[in-house]
């Protein structure tokens, strides 16, 4: 028999077992780095792949269909992080599965306890509002962090701009992207579209010169007042990614609050770097434990800011709340 | 900027996104560079994405005028974007 907690990886799986008879078929040592869920079905498995901020290069996907074609149901399913799925895996086919796809250099995912595979939306590349390159950070992220082993699941998402169609409040660490704009008096033509182009009323005009104002505080650092302005007046200060930490969705969810800002790309491997240690460390002995719940207990997460400003100075906010409870079921 | 000849206009009032902005870029695509398009948007919408999606294409907007009513007259210079 197959133990059904198997996507769980290391010591779930005896090797001694035999399945149906057939042990030398099955390579166990590809069945502990997970991506393989167990289905209501004998012998039925989804194969879960990696596909990092959901973007699939043609040439893989033929070799997906192909594969699945020959091994899996007659359709794939979209997970909710992006990654496409194979249902109706025999898993006496993990191993031509794995071949097969490996030669289009198309990986499997992970399930467990280990950082997943990051997602992200579709970036600045071609979005209009996007500020920062998602897809660019996921491919980066994916291949420093993917697999990585922490006390429970451990989740990364980028959004490109304030909108965070990647959710980073609902993520144990998002990466949003934001821009903080500076006016230039001399070039500005008084137009006003500035302060119409702001829903947020972050800007406004003077009546007689049409001059803007701006309040920072209204400001979610969108950059619409610069991709508005006719004269280049409104023009980037600094560019880069606001940081959330501590959230969490499924039966208990978190929300997790911004602690940094303006992270650029070059430090976002080291943020996460600084975080994850942070929590492998702290996360010991407390089985198996979500950041977001450590860090909801005062004296963690005070500590974990000291960690961050000793690493990151001033780009960690002036008292950066605590990730809060979002409970659903007993509200 | 009172001098700039305008080639054409366009009353774009009434007329919502993204049909604004594809009617102002057909028209511009008819003229040559360097030419004045004139054109009037309503606010809320189209004034927040308008400006933004003529200066994406490499255009420029050489005056921006409000009428009491809230709708904005913009002065377009074709392909004359800055850098």
């Amino acid at each position: 028999m197959v133990d059904k907690f198997i996507e769980d990886g290391k010591n779930k799986v005896s090797v001694d077992t035999k399945i149906e008879g057939k042990v030398g078929e099955i390579d166990f040592g590809t069945l502990k780095s997970g991506g393989l869920i167990k289905q209501r079905q004998k012998d039925m498995f989804t194969v879960r792949l990696r596909c990092p901020g959901g973007r699939v290069p043609l040439s893989k996907l033929e070799k997906i269909v192909e594969v699945a074609k020959k091994y899996a149901g007659d359709y794939v399913h979209l997970s909710f992080r992006q990654s496409i799925e194979l249902p109706y895996v025999d898993y006496r086919n993990f191993k031509a599965i794995y071949e097969q796809l490996r030669q289009v250099d198309q990986k499997i995912a992970s399930c467990g306890p280990r950082a997943r595979v990051p997602t992200a939306c579709s970036g600045c590349e071609y979005n209009p509002n996007g500020l920062m390159d998602t897809q660019k950070m996921v491919k980066l992220v994916d291949e420093q962090f993917f697999g990585y082993e922490l006390p429970h699941k451990f989740k990364i998402s980028f959004s490109g701009c304030p909108i965070d169609c990647a959710r980073t409040n609902e993520m144990d660490l998002g990466f949003q992207g934001a821009v903080k704009p500076q006016w230039d008096e001399e070039t500005c033509i008084g137009c006003r579209i500035c302060s119409k182009a702001c829903i947020e009323g972050a800007i406004e005009c003077a009546p007689e010169t049409g001059k803007p104002k701006y309040y920072p505080e209204k400001c979610l650092y969108c950059g619409d007042c610069i991709r508005a302005c006719p004269t280049n007046s409104w023009q980037e200060r600094i560019k880069g990614w606001n940081v959330r930490v501590g959230g969490r969705h499924g039966r208990h969810p978190i929300i997790g609050h911004k602690i940094a800002e303006f992270i650029s790309d070059e430090d976002v491997p080291r943020f996460i770097t600084t975080i994850i240690k942070w929590y492998e460390n702290n996360g010991k002995g407390r089985g198996r434990i979500r950041i977001g719940v450590i860090l909801q207990i005062p004296e963690m997460w005070n500590m974990l800011v000291r960690v961050l400003r000793d690493e990151f100075g001033d780009k960690i906010i002036e008292n950066p709340k605590p990730p809060a409870k979002n409970e659903i079921h007993f509200e | 900027m009172s001098q700039l000849k305008i080639h054409t206009s366009l009353n774009l009032r009434n007329v919502g996104c993204p049909l604004n902005f594809v009617k102002t870029k057909l028209m511009l695509e008819q003229l040559s560079d360097g030419q004045i398009l004139e054109i009037i948007i309503d606010a809320g919408e189209p004034i927040r994405n308008v400006p933004r999606s003529i200066k994406e294409e490499g255009h420029r907007i050489v005056s921006v005028e409000e009428y009491s009513d809230g709708a904005f007259r913009l002065l377009i210079q074709k392909n004359g974007g800055l850098k």
